[in-house]
């Protein structure tokens, strides 16, 4: 069932892939350009394929809850796929409301990124905790999720703002801002592409080393060492030997992993320059030509609007009733909890800067970015770099 | 107070830009703009108006919305520091916290543990921040929805030109003003579910104004929810306490006064079976090697006869027995305990056979209760062995000497004196796990270890919190507010005949592009023009 | 009208102040003994000594009682016995009782100890209910009560001989 489950999830992906690419022919389409509000044939082939990779997702997730006996969000690998089925979910609502294709081609690449990302980790269907083992399980994480994916399409509305109003002829703090978030979201697919193709292979390589407490330890790496642990001695043949060691507080693999994916991402950048000729963010520019900046303006705050409420209910409210009964307060301060703190407070000073403030445009497409990495930060970094009650399994 | 009244004849509050109630437009200066602040309906809001005392001084500077958002700023770079590294409630036990945090992390750690970040969330500074974000709640609520209320309430429905040509959306018709055209507006607009007035011809169709309250119910929301986190500090009002018991031991819960006493029957704890278990958990297992299926205290719980002094045995009577699981708290009278956490297998027993070196004949088993260890054990024959000290958590002290850490049997240790026939002024012998010393000269016999028993511990946690149900309310009515201020908009159109020629002017707090659309729809069939956006002229869409 | 809304104005931002001001000085407060209050009576409690004598504190209403907690595992509380024991020699016919109240260890280690170091003032064992109502955290402290059963002074930490002796004078009907 569990093998199922998961082509499912491969063909949603391939789906959404699909869907991709017919948004963007629905923006390239010149015959229906004086048409505006009529969607055309691309548009409405796009988003039919993605509702039915959408369907395909769904039924993986109900597929996988069969077969494991609890709501398939209990680790990083369900939360992300979960996630980025929400963020499409939110994506099709919202283009029944605006109907802009362009935000297909901005948001689906984004659930898809995270997808994979997601898929990047243990995949095993594991058993419940008994911390986890309660029905608000379910109803806090899928309700932050949701938040989350609602929040995320102010993220994608936010870029098409600002790689259309961006000048690329002029040097600014925003075209060089621009274009780091753009190869942020680079090295993300290069992380993909890495830890694929090493996964694919199934490399492996261990060490033995020291770790901080002074015990001899072992760490098994799936991708080459170029960072090794503490004093570490390997104890695979014919393994490529780290060229830096570590001191005994840093973990060594997660340093390893990221310094793959920059060094990766840094590869794929270059290229990416090399064969379009100019900045990514340039590059995207003319796909953006027909977009109307106040729809799209209106696109970010409404999705923000809207999702703040869930969001709250979901990451905040729900959390705090389920740590009150699993860990007996409802708040304790634990790194997650308080990165959840700190994207409600950036998101209730984004509307206050909004409402009251009149910050329109530009400078809430900006704040929509930095939500975003907010969101993502507590998704990625807190969950696997800082330690706590949150932590979820990860690599 | 300077009132100023209108030609309506209206009384306004002083610092009033449009009049409450026709909306002509008072001040000098909002004349030359070309659109009017909608924000608070042209109200005086109260802390623009006044600023002569001290006390003004004050209640302006937390009445201003930039002021909020720079607290919130602030309150949330201020939260993250304390994410760098684990605040000392996280981190293990074994050393003293500020050798911790600079053995752990250099430098680094020890800055951080001397600007007092590893109890960064109950600082006073920060604590103040968070008081200061409620005060900023209470002072800008207070200020805003006053004279918000006033407004919406003491709206006229015919408005003042002035008012109506400063809209952002505003239309001026000249010709095919039949009835029948009105009339089909006010019927579009009544399936829209707009509340109409009507006087004199005018119009002015309103919906949804409950919306309008929305930031002001979710901020009495927020402040509900801070003052429940105040009255933590009330004594009486928040009790966090841990019990850790044995199998088979008998406590009162701490924090109840002596009033309830809990008996740990048995610690349960069970594991994922690869075998029993589900099949499909078979990988995981393996690649993590146990997983908790689950574990729980079968308890009973008990309540104290009569009074009783401490120290005197209390007489108790068994109100019920439940299993304490993860998840499940068991609760009376107001506390709550929660299972939290445990020790597998502590030692309870130590048993230890007199042995001869040379022959290997063993004399007689000793069989030593831990936490209550006899001072002699006769095993008969002119065979004794009785203990000269005991130290159940072993350590050697600064001076090199034996001593205990604790009174718990982590890691016990005896100094034996072991006395037979042969011997009858006996030899001392110092036993400790993997250790066995004879410090006064080689002895003939030894104490051999013969086997241990041990006990699981469980560790309850002891909740009582009365601020429960205001933190609870307060973020209920946060949600509401929330959900009331976000999810509805509220869209106002006003209809006025000037000099025969119609005048609409519509406004909405957000989401113009909905209203366009509304509008659009409302004013198709009439043969009237739609009040058009004055901001941005031609829109796409 | 200008002094209504100063009135109200100030009236509430004194509230405000007054509520935060009152947590943070509770939240300042938050680790200190909750449970003595000096000048208010000590708990009353019951406990057996090693020669399996009961001891009631209020039936020492009329003698000043110096109550010390202790643990054999505690060296500043191994350090100033000695101390406690010279000074109890002065003061026993002054109506000066000792109290040494250990902290649930085994009668083998407690006996040893008194063998070792010589007490003779009673030496009592608690599991757990008279440490509870006193609320004891750290070891050592010592509680000073006087012959109305009240306690006049509480410190924590170990105590020089001189200290002592200033203690057991204080509480000396």
């Amino acid at each position: 069932m569990v093998e199922l489950s998961s082509n499912f999830l491969f063909a949603a992906f391939i789906l959404y892939l699909v869907g991709i690419l017919f948004f963007g022919g629905a923006i390239k389409d010149k015959r229906h350009a004086d048409k505006k509000n009529v969607p055309n044939r691309w548009s409405k082939i796009g988003i039919i394929i993605t509702i039915a990779g959408f369907i395909s997702q769904l039924t993986f997730f109900i597929l996988r809850w069969i077969a494991s006996g609890h709501a398939p969000v209990s680790n990083l690998f369900e939360f992300m796929t979960f996630f980025g089925m929400s963020l499409v979910g939110a994506f099709i609502l919202i283009y029944f409301m605006y109907k802009t294709p362009l935000l297909g081609l901005f948001s689906l690449p984004i659930a898809v990124l995270i997808i994979a990302f997601g898929s990047m980790f243990p995949r095993e269907v594991s058993p419940l905790i008994p911390a986890l083992q309660s029905y608000w399980l379910y109803i806090h994480v899928t309700t932050t999720a949701i938040g989350q994916a609602i929040l995320a399409v102010s993220f994608a509305a936010g870029l098409i703002y600002l790689v259309k109003s961006v000048d690329q002829s002029r040097r600014s703090n925003s075209r060089f801002w621009l274009e780091a978030v753009l190869f942020g979201l680079v090295c993300t697919l290069s992380f993909v592409f890495v830890s694929s193709y090493f996964a694919a292979t199934e490399y492996q390589a261990s060490f033995n080393y020291i770790n901080k407490a002074g015990q001899p330890a072992t760490e098994e790496y799936t991708i080459p060492a170029l960072v090794g642990p503490n004093q570490f001695e390997p104890t695979s043949n014919d393994r490529f030997e780290p060229i830096v060691e570590t001191p005994a507080i840093i973990d060594a693999k997660k340093l390893n992993t990221v310094i793959w994916s920059l060094a990766a991402g840094i590869v794929l950048y270059v290229l990416l320059r090399l064969i379009l000729r100019k900045r990514v963010g340039a590059a995207l520019q003319p796909w953006t030509k027909n977009i109307n900046l106040d729809l799209v303006d209106e696109i970010g705050y409404r999705s923000v609007l809207i999702g703040f409420p869930v969001f709250t209910l979901g990451g905040l409210i729900f959390a705090m009733i389920w740590a009150q009964i699993a860990w007996t307060r409802f708040w304790g301060w634990d790194p997650k909890e308080v990165w959840a703190l700190i994207t409600w407070l950036f998101y209730a000073a984004f509307l206050h800067l909004r409402l009251s403030k009149g910050w329109h445009g530009e400078k809430s497409a900006w704040l929509a970015v930095i939500g975003f990495i907010i969101i993502m930060f507590n998704l990625v970094a807190v969950n696997l770099v800082i330690a706590g009650l949150h932590s979820y399994a990860g690599s | 107070m300077n009132e100023v009244k209108c030609e309506c004849g209206h009384v306004n509050p002083q610092g009033t830009i449009l009049c409450e109630s026709c909306g002509r437009v008072l001040e000098e200066k909002e004349k030359e703009k070309q659109l009017v602040d909608m924000r608070y309906e042209g109200s005086a809001r109260r802390s623009q108006t006044y600023n002569k005392t001290f006390i003004d001084k004050i209640w302006n500077f937390f009445s201003s919305v930039k002021v909020g958002v720079w607290l919130i700023v602030i309150l949330l770079i201020a939260s993250s520091l304390g994410t760098i590294f684990p605040q000392e409630m996280y981190i293990p036990p074994v050393m003293p916290p500020w050798e911790y945090y600079e053995e752990q992390y250099g430098w680094m750690g020890k800055l951080y543990y001397d600007l007092g970040f590893n109890n960064l969330y109950s600082s006073w500074w920060y604590l103040l921040l968070i008081a200061a974000l409620g005060v900023s709640l209470v002072i800008a609520s207070l200020d805003r929805v006053v004279p918000l209320y006033r407004s919406l309430k003491n709206q006229r429905v015919a408005r003042h030109e002035s008012f109506l040509k400063r809209q952002r959306m505003f239309s001026v018709t000249d010709s095919g003003l039949s009835d029948e055209a009105i009339g089909k507006i006010k019927e579009e607009l009544t399936k829209k579910r707009y509340k109409l007035r009507e006087e004199n011809g005018d119009i002015l169709a309103e919906k949804n104004r409950f919306s309008r309250w929305g930031p002001y119910v979710n901020h009495l929301g927020l402040i509900i929810f801070l003052i429940g986190g105040m009255l933590r500090f009330v004594p009486g009002m928040y009790v966090d306490e841990i019990l850790w018991l044995r199998d088979g031991e008998t406590k009162a819960i701490p924090g109840t006064e002596g009033q309830y006493y809990l008996k740990n029957n048995q610690f349960i704890l069970e594991v994922y079976d690869k075998d029993k278990d589900d099949e499909v958990f078979q990988e995981a297992i393996d690649k993590v090697g146990t997983v908790v299926k689950n574990y729980q205290t079968d308890a009973t719980l008990l309540q104290k006869q009569g009074g009783s002094v401490p120290g005197e045995k209390p007489e108790l009577k068994k109100l019920r027995d439940q299993s304490i699981q993860v998840n499940k708290p068991l609760k009376v009278d107001g506390f709550a305990l929660y299972q939290v956490d445990y020790k597998l297998n502590e030692m309870s027993k130590m048993a230890f056979q007199l042995e001869n070196k040379e022959s290997g004949k063993q004399f007689g088993e000793v069989v030593v209760d831990l936490y209550e260890p006899q001072t002699k054990y006769d095993l008969g024959n002119g065979y004794k062995v009785e203990i000269m000290s005991y130290f159940p958590d072993f350590e050697f002290n600064n001076d090199g000497e034996p001593a205990t850490k604790s009174r718990i049997p982590n890691n016990p240790a005896f100094i034996f004196k072991m006395f037979s026939p042969g011997k009858p002024e006996g030899e001392v012998s110092f036993v400790a796990i993997r250790q066995n010393l004879e410090p006064l000269g080689e002895n003939e016999f030894k104490m051999t270890f013969a086997g241990v028993e041990t006990k699981n511990v469980t560790a309850l946690t002891v909740r009582k919190d009365l601020t429960l149900w205001i933190i609870a309310l307060g973020g209920l009515i946060f949600m509401i507010g929330v959900v009331q201020g976000a999810y509805w908009n509220h869209r106002r159109l006003w209809l006025r005949r000037v000099n025969g020629q119609l005048w609409a002017a519509a406004h909405t707090n957000k989401n113009w592009h909905g209203l366009k659309r509304e509008l659009d729809d409302v004013f198709s069939e009439s043969g009237i023009t739609a009040p058009q956006d004055q901001v941005s002229g031609d829109k796409k869409d | 009208m200008k002094n209504k809304r100063l009135i109200t104005r100030t009236i509430i931002l004194a509230v405000m102040a007054l509520a935060v001001g009152y947590t943070l000085y509770a939240n300042m407060n938050k680790d200190k003994n909750q449970k003595i209050v000096i000048g208010k009576p000590a708990p009353d409690f019951v406990l057996v000594d090693m020669e399996g004598n009961k001891h009631r504190l209020s039936d020492y209403k009329g003698q000043g009682v110096f109550l010390n907690f202790w643990a054999t595992w505690c060296k500043p509380c191994e350090r100033e016995m000695p101390y406690i024991e010279n000074q109890y020699q002065q003061f026993k016919d002054q109506g000066v009782q000792v109290l040494a109240i250990d902290s649930g260890e085994s009668e083998l280690a407690v006996n040893r100890f008194i063998e070792r170091k010589g007490m003779t003032f009673p030496v009592l064992i608690d599991e757990g209910p008279v440490q509870a109502a006193y609320g004891i955290n750290p070891l050592p402290i010592t509680f000073l009560i006087d012959k109305e059963g009240n306690v006049v002074k509480s410190h924590t930490g170990e105590l020089s001989e001189e200290k002592v002796r200033e203690f057991m004078e204080q509480i000396k009907p």
